[in-house]
């Protein structure tokens, strides 16, 4: 990837016969230095992971060493065939939809509001982060109770303007119920990194386009959205990565209900690996997740990321 | 100041809709269930500490934020000791496979959590770390190995290599020079790690819900979600425990903000 050597001890001189104890020296220093993290990221990430697609091909209630009823393939056409599956893409499908289409340009604009000259914007900055501080079971417990059709706060708001309903309990309402929280939780996390973003970017380059005579929608539409574009294909990226692996917040607002509506891939992987001992099974559900989201960050970093990489390793003349 | 007075607006209508509900929590607390249902917009009238004082007056309140505390300094520690190691040989050292090793870790960022949950938990079974808390302590850790190696080798990389031949000459081994200098030298950047390793461990759920069937070890995250299910006619005593449950990652906030916000921009950018 890059051949820089920035240690002191770059091999640039040639190999001497004799062992050379300076050069055994470091070698020991790197050894220790990265076995520890080595070996816990080995046995815990990735063993897991790789544990997760041989456990796929079996029939296994998760009890008793490894697996042995091997099944092959039955377990992905099994998933894929059944109707519950096809629902957590449903909602996957309309989560990265309402995401892309409703809470990243609202993030946007708020953001922008926020890098204008308003008083007390720091307070602003401060306040619409707080929710992505608070943990997904506290959002959840909390909006559950607002929601909630008898006695929440919602319904008593909006019974003034006849706009009441059973938000989390209605197979029709719950995903824009969810999304609504959603957004609650973490537009602040997408607002403060286009934040960062605009302060990126000079200010004599939206200046100059002002002085030209551009309305601020212009300027905006022709300068400064091109230029936030690396950081808006991050926050996309990042925030379909989420999407894909949705459970705490789903679980603890619905779990998956009312009658599966609600329902993402990791809700189904649990109920089968935890609530029906299906472990193999639930692998099955897991490999499709990790294969999603592979599968989409490749396309998107070779498609839709190359540009900002390049662009990022001409300017720097370094990239990782 | 009229010309934004539509700015203001809006950022009042925004901040309304993430302030509301979370000033309907603090005051619901200081209502009865009663007084919710009849008043629940108004100021509590009269107002009741009861829900807040029967919490605080109860042991598992504490415990849980005990354990939460200890799990998230216990994983902070770890994960950023072993990465601070890690991403000084990445940053410093030339040799033989360590692109492809730093590879390894950075696409540890792709690897959903969900994925490796099954596995995960048989795994701990068979070592028997369930209901331990280190076993949600080393998981949390080698999961935030990758992003906190990234940022940490960035910075390591910014320190000059003049720094470093001194202290050679000075007679300071690499471990020496790691120990007595780097570190020092990396607080901003070990700060913002540290914040990100909190904050992580602090409101996670999956994995102490997978592994914590033992109440004694239960984190809040867990301990409000039962608390709900307990209660659950009971919204204001609820709302109660939510607030108190609140506090600890707010005020952390208040404290930490410009650490966190930096990491994640960082986390985010560097990803």
């Amino acid at each position: 990837m890059t051949t820089l050597t920035r240690g002191p001890e770059a091999p640039a001189r040639p190999a001497h016969r004799r062992p050379d104890p300076r050069r055994r020296r470091i070698r020991v220093t790197v050894t220790l230095f990265v076995l520890p993290a080595l070996v816990l990221f080995l046995l815990l990430v990735v063993a897991p992971i790789v544990v997760a697609f041989y456990a796929s091909a079996f029939k296994w209630n998760g009890f008793g060493g490894l697996p042995t009823n091997f099944v092959g393939l039955d377990n992905f056409t099994r998933l894929l065939g059944s109707d519950l599956f096809h629902q957590d893409l449903r909602n996957l499908v309309l989560l990265i939809a309402f995401s892309l289409v409703v809470q990243l340009p609202f993030s946007l604009a708020v953001a922008m509001l926020l890098n204008q000259r308003i008083r007390g914007r720091a307070v602003y900055r401060l306040v619409f982060f707080a929710p992505y501080v608070l943990s997904e079971v506290i959002t959840g417990v909390l909006f559950s109770l607002i929601l909630s059709p008898g006695s929440g706060l919602a319904n008593h708001l909006l019974g003034f303007v006849g706009l009441e309903s059973s938000w989390l309990s209605d197979p029709d309402t719950v995903m824009y119920s969810l999304f609504l929280v959603m957004t609650w939780k973490y537009f602040g996390f997408h607002m403060m990194i286009y934040l960062a973003g605009r302060q990126g970017i000079p200010n004599e380059l939206i200046e100059a386009a002002q002085i030209d005579g551009g309305t601020s929608w212009k300027v905006f539409r022709h300068v400064t959205l091109p230029l936030l574009g690396p950081t808006i294909r991050i926050s996309v990226f990042l925030s379909v990565i989420y999407t894909i692996q949705l459970f705490d917040l789903v679980w603890i607002l619905t779990e998956g209900g009312p009658s599966h509506a609600s329902e993402t891939m990791a809700v189904t992987m649990m109920e089968f690996g935890f609530g029906r001992n299906q472990v193999g099974y639930a692998s099955a559900i897991s490999v499709v997740m990790f294969v999603l989201s592979f599968i989409f960050a490749l396309f998107y970093q070779r498609f839709v990321m190359r540009r900002d990489l390049e662009g990022a390793s001409t300017r720097m003349g370094d990239h990782r | 100041m009229r010309r934004t007075l539509p700015l203001h607006a809006i950022a009042w209508i925004v901040g309304a809709f993430i302030l509301v509900p979370i000033l309907y929590a603090v005051l619901g607390g200081f209502k009865s269930t009663g007084q919710l249902s009849t008043n629940p917009f108004g100021l509590p009238d009269p107002w009741q500490s009861g829900n807040y004082t029967e919490v605080l007056g109860a042991g598992s309140f504490w415990r849980q934020l005990w354990n939460s505390t200890f799990i998230a300094v216990t994983t902070t520690v770890i994960v950023v000791l072993l990465s601070a190691m890690a991403a000084f040989v990445f940053a410093r050292f030339a040799f033989r496979g360590r692109e492809v090793l730093f590879t390894v870790f950075t696409m540890g960022l792709m690897f959903p959590f969900a994925v490796a949950i099954l596995p995960i938990f048989v795994l701990l079974r068979t070592l028997g770390l369930l209901d331990n808390p280190l076993g949600v302590i080393l998981t949390q850790a080698a999961f935030g190995l990758p992003l906190t190696i990234i940022i940490l080798r960035g910075f390591f990389r910014g320190i000059p290599g003049e720094v470093e031949e001194a202290a050679i000459i000075d007679g300071c081994s690499p471990f020496g020079f790691f120990w007595r200098i780097l570190l020092p030298m990396a607080r901003p950047a070990l700060a913002t790690v540290s914040v990100l390793a909190i904050v992580g461990s602090w409101n996670n759920y999956m994995l102490p819900v997978v592994v914590f069937s033992d109440e004694l070890s239960w984190t809040l995250p867990l301990g409000v979600q039962q608390f709900q299910g307990q209660y659950a006619s009971d919204t204001a005593r609820i709302l109660a425990y939510l607030v108190l449950a609140m506090l600890p990652a707010l005020g952390f906030y208040a404290l930490a903000e410009r650490h966190l916000v930096g990491g994640l921009t960082a986390g985010a950018t560097k990803g």
